[in-house]
């Protein structure tokens, strides 16, 4: 075991913009507080930079700095990135806006160390870490939507947390190692029941972080009661670092009906998503529900993790694909900053670039090619029927086409009708074009991406 | 790079560049595609004098290493008749919508569009390649019909997005089993090496799934019904790519995919596959026969003549180690594709001409059309004949090879059964002919002009290729040959 702080570099970075830039924005009048989005931002770019140009850390004993740590390090970097962008678009000259940025920096911090953790007692304080700050954004306006998301999330949130704690109890308990791999290891011998139990238990917190049925409702309140970027966020960067810890958790701790659980929620996760979807005239609401189905797609890989090697390319991939459509979709939101699907008719003429920025995402979570969630989709597809489990891939198929559906709707608005007055060019706007052009950019040439993380 | 990745991507180059550049619009937008999709069809033509058989033009790189899948291009004797057509109808498609009013700029950027992924298929030689553009065919087509359609085209665009993208995932659930059971996506290693040779019942699965795929795209019965609401309510030069290359992706997916890579699983269901083919060969022909509204007609017609070249295929699996038989047959359906392709474009474009004078398809409203617009009426005349097979046309020649083809590899009863379809043809046609053309004038015959300059210029280069095939095919024939060959004997293994 070799304790190289230097490994930890990423995390460290993320935390130095956190701590410099809540410093910064106590001293710093209300009026230029957007230097603060430019420290958060550098401090992303370079974690950005050295994991992309990292060359594989030393593994530390509660915390492995492994490929799947790097992966999730760069598409929460660079998610959080454009959130960043989002969110000083949005909050600009609030008298919290300072806040703003540090909170989204310190929940980032906690959604790696979901992703890296080793260790149970890692994996508890990260969670904890990568919930409250987004708790504290859900409410950020102040005003009632807002009050109500951030109470049903805090709640959601509180209670799966302690289940999740009772989880890690128990398997303390049975292993008498918190250790993934000891734990593991010592968890074959122990009863299956109590095993099944705590796995159960463990799943829980990583599913309310997900956003996966049955710990699902927070997010279409919050996708319609917070700020859209705040939205944006939570349902993209807590989700990457909750999806990369159950593979972890699959990889190493390895219990025993693993795959079952998880086929079984999976399967539940993009169903219900999906159908929640299918009418819904707020475009948030229906973002929201899209996110879930598009978890239950990544727990497909996370399901048969055991059972074939190509499961971590595509939770991975899924991951970065995920992450760029999603933040591309609510930007377009932002940049519109209309809340109905009625909103958007006409939006193809009056605002060209938006417009098909809107239809790559949407096209895209959908699995058209070229876009990257096609890629995801198809490692998907193998790796579930690697994996044994033939029936989910087809389960994915069903719902691919169901969610056609309810996508097409909005697109059909796009082009249709008169085209109301064009909304103002911005930040937001810039976010969603270089979102869907990243989309489109990493289904091209993601390939050499993939290469590398597995 | 090799001049067919230029080929490929031109038009989509063309296109990105029209979108780019705002200050191209109106008719000016319709003339760059023009001239794109010329420029586009002399490259085919040098191509096509440039070609000596077996892969031509190939370019192969990296694209998912995990998956083994990559850009991997080239052309054969299968391949190089296709891009041609689609090279040559999308620029007849150009000049026929010179006479088009509405957002010209983003239609002709669409149709470029269109135009790569329709190359970029028929050139395609990996799976994953392949799935690509088969998928962006449809998003391309779907904004065609929902934005330049007619009737209730919001709904039709939505049917045939819906369904033929369903269709689509079946495909790619095909070709994942395919990359399982072979280790990659690529076609030229997985036809080499047939996939899942020792375990036949998964074979026949993969098959199923590839199969339906293709059968929605194709279509066949009874997968075939989103195909009327979209022709019907699809622009005049959307059903035209439509009918004339879309649906090809379907038949030339089966002989490119389905046949050699799944040869085994291809032979044992050789007799399923051709009695498909033959149920859409009497089902299309029969309701195209009960149909009032002319697009809807021919749109069964293609149902029909689709039919014919899956029957083909299945045939050459019924051939015993390919054989003169299973070439004829193979060779006949690809003459087929290229056929249909050039006949029922052309009937597309002309019963645009209906609609663009009168507002609808309803055969009983007009009649003694031929008085009052002579080029319009011979060029229809031509146009059906040519479609049922009349000898001198194109689609004599394969439906020729196909016959022989078929009853030449045993299927004696399916081939006498088959040309049944063609009786029935051309009593539809003629009757289409006598209740348009002829008689009394109709109600709505006062409005049909005769063919602009733009529409004559669109249709009459189709009917000619079609004669031309039709009097003297060797040229064609000298390149389909040796692939079908190729290709049978890959399947008759």
């Amino acid at each position: 075991m070799n304790d190289d702080p230097a490994a930890l570099l990423p995390e460290l970075l993320l935390l130095a913009g956190a701590v410099a830039g809540l410093l910064t924005g106590m001293f710093v009048p209300r009026g230029r507080q957007r230097a603060v989005a430019w420290i958060c931002a550098a401090a992303l770019a370079a974690a950005l930079a050295v994991t992309v140009t990292a060359t594989g850390g030393a593994a530390f004993g509660s915390y492995a700095p492994d490929a799947l740590t790097q992966a999730a390090r760069a598409v929460v970097a660079g998610g959080t990135l454009l959130v960043i962008a989002l969110v000083a678009a949005e909050a600009r000259g609030h008298r919290r806006e300072a806040e703003a940025y540090v909170l989204v920096m310190l929940a980032a911090l906690g959604s790696v160390l979901l992703a890296g953790a080793g260790d149970l007692l890692v994996l508890v304080p990260a969670y904890l870490l990568a919930s409250i700050p987004a708790y504290a954004l859900a409410g950020f306006g102040k005003d009632a939507p807002g009050t109500e998301a951030a109470l049903k999330y805090y709640l959601m949130g509180a209670f799966l947390g302690v289940l999740m704690l009772a989880g890690v109890t128990l398997l303390y308990g049975l292993a008498g190692a918190t250790g993934y791999r000891a734990a593991g290891a010592a968890l074959a011998l122990a009863p299956g029941a109590a095993a099944a139990c705590a796995v159960v238990l463990l799943l829980a917190g990583l599913l309310f972080k997900a956003g996966g049925v049955p710990a699902h409702f927070w997010v279409p309140d919050v996708a319609e009661g917070a700020p859209v970027a705040v939205a944006a966020f939570v349902t993209t960067v807590p989700k990457i670092g909750a999806l990369a810890a159950l593979l972890r958790v699959a990889d190493e701790l390895g219990p025993g009906g693993w795959d079952v659980i998880v086929a079984i929620v999976a399967a539940a996760t993009m169903t219900l998503g999906n159908l929640a979807a299918f009418h819904q005239d707020d475009v948030r609401r229906l973002l929201a529900y899209s996110t879930i189905s598009q978890a239950g797609y990544v727990l497909v890989p996370v399901a048969v993790a055991q059972h074939t090697a190509l499961a971590r390319p595509a939770v991975l991939f899924y991951l970065a694909a995920y992450a760029v459509t999603n933040v591309g979709a609510f930007a377009v939101v932002a940049a519109t900053g209309r809340g109905t699907l009625d909103g958007y008719r006409g939006l193809g003429r009056a605002a060209p670039g938006l417009g098909l920025a809107l239809v790559v995402c949407l096209l895209g979570f959908a699995g058209i090619p070229p876009a990257a969630v096609f890629v995801a989709k198809v490692l998907v597809f193998a790796a579930a029927w690697d994996g044994g489990y033939a029936w989910l891939a087809v389960l994915v198929l069903v719902n691919t086409v169901a969610s056609l559906y309810y996508y097409l709707r909005w697109v059909a608005v796009v082009f249709r009708g008169d085209p109301p007055a064009a909304p103002p060019p911005g930040l937001a706007r810039a976010v969603a074009c270089v979102a869907a052009v990243a989309s489109l950019a990493l289904g091209v040439g993601g390939g050499v991406l993939l290469g590398r993380a597995a | 790079m090799t001049v067919l990745t230029v080929v490929i991507f031109l038009p989509l180059a063309a296109a990105l560049g029209l979108l780019a550049v705002p200050r191209v619009r109106g008719r000016a937008a319709t003339w760059v595609w023009i001239a794109v999709s010329a420029a586009d069809l002399a490259l085919v033509a040098v191509m096509w004098a440039g070609y000596r058989g077996g892969i031509g033009y190939e370019t192969r790189l990296r694209w998912i290493p995990t998956l083994d899948a990559g850009y991997h291009v080239g052309v054969d004797g299968l391949s190089l008749p296709l891009i041609a057509l689609t090279a040559l109808l999308f620029l007849v498609c150009g000049v026929h919508s010179l006479g088009e009013r509405r957002r010209e700029r983003a239609h002709a950027a669409l149709f470029l569009f269109l135009q790569s992924v329709s190359l970029g298929l028929f050139a395609a030689l990996d799976l994953l390649l392949f799935f690509v553009f088969f998928d962006l065919s449809i998003v391309g087509m779907y904004f065609v019909i929902a934005g330049w359609g007619h009737g209730d085209r919001a709904r039709s665009a939505l049917t045939f997005f819906l369904y033929t993208f369903l269709g689509s995932l079946a495909l790619l659930l095909g070709f994942v089993g395919l990359f399982l059971g072979g280790g990659t996506f690529d076609l030229v290693e997985l036809a080499r090496n047939p996939p899942y040779a020792a375990s036949p019942g998964v074979a026949s699965l993969v098959l199923l799934a590839v199969g339906v795929g293709l059968a929605v795209k194709t279509p066949v019965f009874p997968v075939h019904t989103w195909l009327p609401p979209a022709h019907t309510d699809a622009p005049a030069a959307g059903s035209a790519i439509l009918a004339g290359i879309l649906l090809k992706m379907g038949t030339y997916g089966l002989a490119r995919v389905a046949m050699p890579a799944l040869p085994d699983a291809w032979r044992a269901h050789a007799w399923l596959i051709m009695a498909i083919g033959l149920v859409s060969v009497l089902y299309g022909a029969l309701v195209a026969l009960a149909q009032p509204n002319l697009k809807r007609l021919v749109a069964y017609t293609s149902v029909n003549h689709m039919g014919y070249a899956v029957l083909a295929l299945g045939a050459a699996g019924l051939a015993p180690g390919g054989g003169r038989a299973g070439e004829l047959a193979v060779s006949g359906a690809v003459t087929q594709m290229v056929s249909h392709g050039l006949i029922t474009g052309a009937l597309f474009l002309l019963t645009g001409v209906l609609w663009d004078r009168a507002g609808t398809y309803d055969m009983d409203r007009f009649g003694g059309v031929a008085g009052r617009a002579p080029v319009f009426a011979a060029l229809l005349a031509a146009a059906a004949f040519a479609s049922l097979g009349l000898p001198g046309f194109s689609g004599f020649i394969a439906e020729f090879q196909i016959f022989v083809g078929v009853i030449g590899a045993g299927a004696v009863v399916l081939g006498a059964a088959a040309v049944l379809g063609i009786l029935i043809t051309a009593a539809l046609f003629l009757r289409a002919l006598q209740r348009v053309l002829l008689g009394g004038p109709g109600e709505l015959t006062g409005r049909v002009t005769d063919l602009r300059p733009a529409e004559t210029a669109a249709v009459a280069p189709l009917l000619a290729l079609s004669v031309l095939i039709g009097v003297a095919p060797r040229w064609l024939l000298d390149v389909i040959e040796p692939a079908a060959a190729a290709l049978s004997s890959l399947a008759g293994r």
